[in-house]
């Protein structure tokens, strides 16, 4: 009785062996497109189906998918036109906002981190930053942005101001929160190994901090790309978001539909990027 | 001016909290000759780690001082390289790595980038890692990791060895190997070694003299048993060797006759963090 289920067990372990054997590659391929692919786009097929019925009515106010489409096939079809002003095409105002995203993200990278291993480090710059910093983070971005234009005088560095003071604070936050989690055991590894400031800076700290620093890097790359979409219906000129509110005065509801799903899609792209690279920097540095 | 290599004198330590001291260490004295291997052992919380930790220079002694090879010691440095219990890798980093870094910090103005090489990679050899220098500490078992903490503290070249419950966490087959390994090169280096343990077979085996601790608070030195085994010594062969037995019940007695621990429930909470930190992570380990 024993030794039969035994054997029994050990073909089957042999048959699924060579099946995993035959189809190993094939098979994982099928399996990722059936279980990760098919279920968004079975979703989303649905979903603009139910629109597609619910706005084909007579008295619909917004247009369903199919006239979407066909509104905007010049847009969608020729990306890159340049009629001069604010006359491009959509790609150039994309452009526009991600250009404006990438300075002020960037200067928020780097004042974040510097600022978040100071408050990491130090037990007084955490004392006399800390509070500071957790009643200036819940400002809403725009309101920055009419004192940032009083005073830089000038619609674009402002702009770029407010991506700066959105991105940061998610950033310093948890840039401390990743100092301050430096397991002692490497401390004293640093201490006995006598690393000097630099050395522990680059060696250890970043090292060790970077899964928070990069948690903090991937709220604020959303948070910014969340902020300039509104920043720029306020300021003007090129650029994502004031093509939707130049898009809304005209009454072109399709632009607008088609503008919000070229801002989803490059959302999304900039987190998995930044989620990207995290993970390719910090291989290895969770918990051995 | 003593003439030992490795003086502890008179060292006490308290710590406060809060506006409460409690003092855990009570006039520490011990010598420590050149080439000598003493093992530390008490209860757990009684400040074992502590003594250590003052020699190591990651702790300040309250009053008292620690002197080794003529130098007053004040801060950490690589002439007191530590093994720690959990190994503490840098995780970031390979094997190859993790001791490279050492070398090339304590040898930077000594040796050629080349020389700093060979020697990190010799170290290696010495505790048989040869085959993983480019894993991670992830990658490779607790013991494998054990043996790289090693080799890294090796290769500092330390004036004497500091291991803080080196074999602890790892399970009763890899311990004893890893045990071997100490001993065979420590017999080849002739390093000054000071060890932690609660591990009384581990004590006796590897140890010139045992240093028994008695509880805290306000610990001191109770005992120092002199282990008259001549080496190298076997493991097998010991286990039924009367003199050997005979140093066993030694210590077995300093520790639950006189220095019986009756531990009131409350205590595990005033002890301190670190040592039940410790103590979950050995759980941990066993599990």
């Amino acid at each position: 009785m024993s030794l039969q289920s035994a054997t029994s067990g050990v073909r089957y372990f042999l048959a699924r062996k060579m099946d995993r054997d035959a189809h190993d590659r094939g098979s994982r391929v099928i399996q990722y497109l059936v279980f990760n692919v098919t279920p968004p786009v079975l979703v989303t097929a649905l979903l603009l189906g139910l629109w597609e019925l619910l706005c084909s009515g007579a008295g619909a106010v917004l247009p369903p998918p199919s006239q979407v489409v066909s509104d905007t096939w010049e847009l969608i079809t020729n990306p890159f036109y340049d009629h001069g002003g604010n006359d491009v095409g959509m790609a150039w105002q994309i452009l526009a906002s991600l250009e404006r995203v990438a300075y002020g993200y960037t200067l928020a990278v780097i004042g974040g981190v510097a600022l978040g291993v100071l408050v990491g480090q130090s037990t007084w710059a955490m004392r006399g930053l800390d509070p500071l910093f957790q009643v200036l983070r819940t400002v809403p971005p725009l309101a920055w942005l009419p004192i940032s234009l009083a005073g830089f005088q000038d619609s674009h560095p402002s702009a770029i101001f407010v991506i700066f003071i959105t991105a940061i604070w998610p950033i310093i936050i948890n840039t401390s929160v990743g100092i301050r989690n430096i397991p002692e055991d490497y401390r004293n590894v640093a201490k006995v190994l006598r690393l000097n400031g630099f050395e522990y800076f680059h060696r250890i700290m970043l090292p060790a901090a970077a899964p928070y620093i990069f948690t903090g890097l991937r709220i604020g790359v959303g948070l910014s790309w969340l902020a300039i979409v509104a920043a720029e219906m306020l300021i003007g000129g090129v650029g994502i978001g004031f093509f939707i509110w130049d898009a809304w005065n005209a009454s072109l509801i399709s632009d607008i539909i088609l503008a919000l799903v070229y801002v989803g899609i490059v959302g999304f792209i900039l987190d998995r990027l930044v989620a990207f690279i995290g993970v390719r920097v910090t291989r290895g540095t969770a918990e051995a | 001016m003593s003439k030992h290599y490795l003086t502890i004198e008179k060292v006490d330590k308290t710590f406060s909290k809060g506006g409460v001291s409690s003092r855990v260490l009570d006039n520490i004295n011990l010598q420590v000759d050149r080439g000598e291997y003493i093992s530390i052992i008490g209860h757990s919380g009684c400040g074992k780690s502590t003594v250590l930790n003052i020699v190591a220079g990651l702790l300040d002694a309250s009053s008292g001082g620690v002197i080794l090879d003529g130098k007053e010691v004040t801060t950490p440095g690589p002439d007191r390289a530590m093994v720690f219990q959990n190994h503490s890798l840098l995780p970031w980093l390979t094997v190859y790595e993790n001791v490279a870094l050492a070398v090339d910090k304590t040898f930077r103005g000594s040796k050629t980038a080349k020389e700093r090489k060979e020697w990190a990679l010799h170290n290696l050899a010495l505790v048989s890692m040869s085959h993983a220098l480019d894993k991670r500490p992830s990658e490779i078992s607790g013991g494998m990791k054990q043996r790289v903490g090693i080799a890294r503290a090796l290769a500092m070249e330390p004036k004497v060895l500091l291991l803080d419950e080196p074999f602890g966490a790892l399970d009763a087959l890899t311990r004893a190997h890893l045990q071997d390994e100490v001993m065979r090169i420590q017999a080849e280096l002739h390093n000054t070694v000071m060890m932690i343990t609660h591990d009384v077979d581990e004590a006796v085996l590897l140890s010139d003299r045992i240093v028994m601790m008695t509880n805290g608070p306000s610990a001191t030195i109770g005992e120092i048993l002199t282990i008259d085994l001549p080496r190298p010594r076997d493991r097998i062969a010991l286990a039924d060797d009367p003199k050997y037995n005979h140093y066993r019940q030694e210590v077995l007695r300093f520790l639950y006759e006189k220095q019986r621990k009756v531990e009131p429930i409350d205590s595990r909470r005033k002890s301190s963090s670190k040592e039940q930190e410790k103590d979950a992570e050995a759980c941990a380990a066993q599990a």
